[in-house]
Parts: structure tokens; sequence; C-alpha cells
């Protein structure tokens, strides 16, 4: 397996990269850590003429607290994320999620800002980042603007980004101290995309869920934010009844495809577990 | 496609070579180089067969292009035992303990463990079993596998190897 022949640049800001990638439009694809690009390019499910490698751009690296949020840089790998002192102490959610995509060397190379602009619904982060109320900062021909992660994702591989856009960090809002999260993945081995997933960050206020935020990986074209089933649980203790309905609002939200992980019948009851078990130990976690 | 020119430190040994863009650096290593240690398994990034130790990480080298790994320091199979030709520990491990059968596995196998080691030099057979999940063996059913990492993680830490009961 041999991709098609393409030109490599290797611009060393994001604005140089922006220039290359405008100038070339379609025909032009940003490389971050390639681990999903790259296997597309060698089915030739990917033939672009001109690869723009973003490693050069020191810009693009690093994690840091910037007010009340904070900010991760597109080419942190997810290796860094797992293993970011201040992410464990601020958003362990990050460093979870991180841990049961791919394995140990994909997660050396690959990369957070990939994983959120590729639009692969089987990707886990998306899901994470509408659950965080995460935004996107781009920087394109027009300028930087932010996109928030719950308007960016459009259908499978489609997104907000355009021709010309570099996804150039990843800016997340400190959950509350004391807020419980969790990630719960179902897949049938090490590497795999979800069959199913869910992301729940929640905070608990005398005994009551306070806030509360869903997120569902791969059980749609695009991954979902489950504001309805968030609502339900908004104020409740919350009691297996408030659970069980939430659950079946979330479940509502699905559209699986079928595939050798299952029916989308079953997706869509396994999104509805691991939603149940995300919550259990994102509510067992609160303070 | 023009060529492009690309400085490249590999077991030790600086490289300048002219590598089309989309040669993968698994073939530049195996075809260009004649380092036939890294192999090429499933081309799909799972099976871990072409794993090489790349600026202190382990990379899968098929899903790579050798011009991403311009001015990166590689490490192969092939540097891995002394110039005098004795074994690293991993490949003692390895042999003292039958980690492995076919040994097809076996060079993506070492140096993964070999960056693991670096990063966790007492590992917890889970995190030994975490640690390679991103390598495949369809031979040894793993078990000595990890075995010879704990043996190589006890050698370098200077403490006898107790294997644990099964």
């Amino acid at each position: 397996m041999i991709p098609g022949p393409f030109a490599y640049h290797r611009p060393k800001s994001v604005q140089e990269a922006v220039g290359l990638l405008a100038q070339w439009g379609d025909d032009g694809r940003a490389l971050a850590g390639g681990h999903s690009l790259i296997p597309m390019m060698k089915l030739r499910l990917a033939t672009p003429g001109h690869l723009v490698d973003l490693a050069g751009i020191a810009d693009l690296k690093g994690i840091r607290a910037d007010g009340g949020d904070i900010v991760i840089g597109a080419m942190t790998t997810q290796h860094e994320v797992a293993g970011s002192d201040l992410l464990a102490a601020k958003i362990p959610l990050l460093r979870e999620t991180s841990l049961v995509i791919a394995d140990p060397q994909v997660r050396y190379v690959g990369t957070l800002g990939g994983n959120v602009a590729n639009g692969d619904p089987g990707n886990d982060m998306p899901a994470v980042m509408m659950c965080l109320g995460a935004t996107y900062q781009v920087t394109g021909k027009n300028g930087e603007r932010r996109i928030a992660a719950r308007d960016f994702y459009q259908g499978a591989y489609f997104t907000a980004l355009e021709p010309g856009d570099v996804l150039t960090a990843v800016r997340i809002p400190v959950p509350p101290a004391g807020h419980g999260s969790a990630y719960e993945k179902l897949k049938r081995k090490v590497g795999d995309y979800a069959t199913a997933a869910a992301a729940v960050v929640l905070t608990l206020g005398g005994g009551r869920v306070a806030a509360c935020s869903i997120g569902l990986t791969n059980v749609a074209e695009t991954p979902l934010w489950a504001e309805e089933a968030a609502k339900i649980l908004t104020g409740s203790t919350p009691d297996a009844a408030t659970v069980k309905k939430a659950v079946a609002a979330a479940e509502a939200i699905t559209s699986p495809a079928s595939d050798r992980r299952g029916t989308p019948q079953y997706r869509t009851k396994m999104a509805g577990v691991m939603l149940a078990r995300a919550l259990a130990r994102a509510a067992s976690r609160a303070r | 496609m023009a060529k492009t020119q690309i400085a490249i430190t590999v077991n030790g040994k600086a490289i300048d070579a002219l590598v089309e863009p989309r040669t993968l650096l698994i073939h530049f290593l195996r075809e260009q180089l004649n380092l036939t240690g890294p192999h090429v398994g499933c081309e799909t990034s799972h099976c871990g067969a072409c794993t090489v130790d790349l600026d202190g990480k382990s990379v899968k080298s098929c899903t790579m292009f050798a011009v991403q790994a311009n001015g990166a320091d590689v490490r192969t199979i092939e540097g891995m035992a002394a110039a005098d030709g004795s074994l690293h520990v991993l490949q003692e491990a390895f042999r003292e303990m039958h980690g492995l059968q076919c040994g097809f596995c076996t060079p993506g196998m070492i140096l993964r463990a070999y960056r693991l080691l670096q990063e966790n030099k007492n590992p917890s057979e889970d995190e030994i079993r975490m640690g390679i999940s991103g390598n495949l063996c369809r031979c040894t059913g793993y078990q000595n596998i990890v075995k010879a990492v704990q043996y190589a993680a006890a050698k370098i830490s200077g403490v006898p190897f107790r294997e644990a009961a099964e």
C-alpha cells in the first residue's frame, strides 16, 4: 500500500501553512500526526497533491492555562494529553479519554487537533469536546475565528473548516472544582473505534445534579451532544427512574450505522449502557 | 515526483538520503538502508511489527513518511545489540524467557518494550500488557513476552528476576 504522489511542505508558521493550503485549495491537506490521513492515503481514498506538515510550527504545541480556560495546541499529541499534570488536575476527562484512543504508538504521534478536526465520527475527542463546551481556534485566509465544538460537526468528515483553514488550538473552559466526569467506551479490542461511547461531566450540589453535560461517540454521522438527556438529569438526585429517562432521551437522538461492531439497534442500546455507566462513575467522582 | 533531501540518524549513524515524499519510513529503512529488522505486517498501523524508536517515542513506521522523520534520531532492532555483538538485555530476555516463536513480531515488541522501560523502570504486569497493546503476536499468547519484559526490567534494576506463580 503506497500512497499516491504528492509534494511535501513543512512551513514554520501558521500564516505560512494557511498561505500554502489556500493556494492549493482542495488539492492540499494539512498533515498533523497523520494516523487518520496516511492510512486513507495508502488506500488511495485520499490523494492530495500537496501535504502541508504542521509539525514544524512550534506555536501549535503545548498545554497552558489561560484565565478560566485551558488551551491545548493542535499538534499536542495524545501521549502528551495523557501525561499532562495540568490536565490531570483540571480536566481529568481528557486523560481518561486519550488513554482509550488507539494504542501507545499511535498516541505518541496522533494529535488532539487532528482527532477533533478530522470529522470522523469514530474519533473520541469530538464528543468529549462537545460535552466540555470547548471551542476550536481556527486560522484561515481571512484571519482567526473561533468555532464551538457543538457547531463544528456537520456530517461524517464534513466540518465547519473551509479549504485553507488550520485548526490551531482547542480552548476548554475548566469545569468547576469538585465536578465529576467519565468517558465510557465499548470497543472490541485495544485500538478499535467505539461501538458506542459516552462522555459525562456533572456537578452535584446538596445531593442533586446542579449541572450536567453529555457527549456521545460513534452513534451517528457526527458526535452528539445529548442536551435533552442532560436537562432531564439536572435537578435530580439522580435516581434510577430519572437516569432511565435520560438514557432513553440519549438513545432517541442516535442513528448509528450498521457495521461489524453491531446493528444500529445494538449500538443505540450500548450508547445507553455507556451513558448509564458514565453517569454513575461521574457522580461517584463528584464532590 | 521530485525527491526530497533528508538528514536522519539511524542507530547512531548520520545518514543523508533522497526520498520521494510518499516513501513510508518502513520502506525507507528496509529498502534504502537495508534494515530489514522492522517488519511490514498489517500495513494498517494495527500490528506494531514495524515499530521503531524515534526521538524517544515508539512509532509505527508504516504510518509515517520518511520526510516526516527528517532530523530525527531513529533506532531499530539492528541498533540494539552492542558493537561486539553482545545482546541488549531485552534481546537476552526474549531468548531466556522464550518470548518468541516465529519471531515476526519480535523486533517491534523489543523496540516497544525498550521505550516502555525507559519511561517506567518497574512496570506492573498490567502496565506491560497495556504498554505492548499496540503490538500483536499470533504465536505466544503474550505470556512469555510479558515475562521477558519483566526479566529485562529486573535485570536493568539489578534485582533477581522471580517468575510469578501461574
